[in-house]
């Protein structure tokens, strides 16, 4: 049995818990906790260990996806999390300019963590208010070489593309095409 | 009487102690789970102590006791091969670099630790064999046996202690549901943020110790801290190990990679 991890990670609130319960075929197991400070009450509770889903390719393979606490005081875990796994998506709320900051911190933490290919994420694109995406990639500063590609973590449709987006960077990192 | 037997029925300070009072002499063999030890007496008095796989050529010990840098100590290897470590301790005193005193403390320090690091096996079986004396070329020291037996019985009620407070390794552990606590107020040592790290229903504290590095006595210290602070709870394992998915792909055969790589994308178009 092998199995293989992809990490979902991005700001407090930016969708990494929508994103992986929407591909997975387990309820996402995460260590919910009541959130006390007033700065973090954005939502009821949130997560303070991590999230964890599953998808089961064949009786040898098994994916799993993590997703990283966002909080400044859980970022010890990162580095553990981050250990083999085969890329990264990096979630960015696209509402919230005020997080992009943050999410760029985050993106440069996780590429010196591993060298493996990721992608970003543009969350909450249904919304009314979400930045464009152009703008965004020049917002967060990336490179136009990064796949910054648009989201709604409640689409499964839209969050197997961006799996799907990061699987083919990493086939084509290895040198090899996907017929 | 041939000394031999089970560390279940006749404990390392126990074994310390008899060879103490009857001033024995010879090298005590114990067979622990993953490694063997060797201890070697001389007069009721220990002289020397090694662990199995583990590095003890001088130049090992001094870098341990930070005499000397990893650097140092890959040099002077490659300079003094084939020699003892009486021979490359006098070069070193002759040449001025560390004097006499550096060496045996150094020596002293690495046989009193090989000991201690055996208070902590509590499966295995042990052999005295009277004719074995120090190892040919080795460094011999003189320590008494009594601080040991001391420190070795408080430490055996502890584990007697902690066994009882923590029957299985193989519990995993969860953050307790407590509003308010935040881990970043605690003032937890490095050892017990080591362990933090690990906390999830999903790792065993086994994998925990393994990941860590820790041993069982070691391991079981800073869960009973914790769970005394309240931070933490026993909890069923549950789910999948966190740790162990140190690279990407347990295979290193590119062609594999790239058709387990294929069929992870195949798999995502479907569902
Ligand atoms: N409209 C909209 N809301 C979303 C989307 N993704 C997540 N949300 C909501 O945003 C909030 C934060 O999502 P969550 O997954 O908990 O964020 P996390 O902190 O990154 O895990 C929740 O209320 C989600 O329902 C999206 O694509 N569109
Ligand atoms: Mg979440």
């Amino acid at each position: 049995m092998q199995t293989v991890k992809i990490v979902v990670t991005g700001p407090f609130n930016a969708g990494k818990t929508e994103f992986i319960q929407s591909v997975s075929e387990i309820d996402v197991v995460s260590t919910e906790r009541k959130i006390t400070s007033a700065a973090e009450k954005v939502k009821e509770s949130t997560t303070v260990a991590l999230d964890f889903g599953r998808i089961t390719v064949d009786d040898d393979l098994v994916l799993y996806l993590f997703g990283t606490p966002g909080q400044k005081r859980f970022d010890f875990m990162w580095e553990i999390l981050s250990e083999g796994m085969l890329g990264f998506v990096v979630m960015v709320d696209s509402t919230r300019p005020e997080t992009f900051r943050e999410a760029r911190t985050i993106l440069e933490t996780f590429r010196a963590y591993a060298p493996t290919p990721y992608v970003v994420a543009a969350n909450k694109q249904d919304c009314k208010d979400a930045w464009d995406i152009e703008d965004m990639r020049l917002a967060l500063r990336l490179d136009p070489k990064v796949k910054l590609l648009s989201c709604v973590a409640k689409d499964k449709e839209n969050v197997k593309k961006v799996l799907l987006e990061l699987l083919y960077s990493i086939l084509e990192e290895m040198g090899e095409g996907n017929s | 009487m041939a000394l031999r037997g089970n560390l279940r029925d006749f404990s390392i300070t126990q074994l310390l102690n008899l060879i103490n009072l009857a001033h024995k002499s010879g090298t005590l063999v114990i067979e622990g789970t993953s490694e063997v030890a060797q201890i070697t007496f001389r007069e009721g008095k220990l002289a020397y102590a090694q662990i199995g796989s583990e590095e003890n050529d001088l130049a090992a010990i001094l870098q341990r006791s930070r005499k000397i840098t990893p650097n140092q100590a890959r040099v002077i290897r490659e300079r003094t091969r084939k020699m003892s470590d009486k021979e490359v301790g006098l070069l070193l005193i002759n040449a001025g670099y560390l004097t006499q005193k550096d060496i045996l403390e150094s020596v002293q320090n690495y046989c009193v630790d090989v000991v201690r690091r055996l208070f902590t096996w509590v499966e295995g079986s042990f052999n005295f064999n009277p004719d074995q004396l120090t190892p040919d070329g080795k460094i011999p020291v003189r320590i008494d046996l009594e601080n040991l037996i001391i420190e070795g019985s408080r430490q055996l009620r502890e584990w007697e202690q902690l066994q009882e407070e923590i029957p299985s390794l193989d519990m995993a552990l969860k953050f307790t549901e407590r509003p308010g606590t935040n881990i970043r107020n605690l003032n937890l040592s490095l050892e017990e943020w080591r362990v933090v790290r690990y906390v999830n229903p999903k790792n065993t504290i086994r994998q925990i110790a393994h990941a860590t590095k820790m041993n069982d006595l070691e391991i079981r210290r800073v869960v009973y801290a914790l769970l005394q602070a309240g931070l933490v709870e026993l909890v069923r394992p549950g789910g999948v190990p966190l740790g162990g998915m140190v690279r990407p792909f347990q295979t290193t055969n590119k062609q594999e990679q790239v058709s387990l790589l294929n069929r992870l994308i195949n798999k995502i178009r479907s569902i």
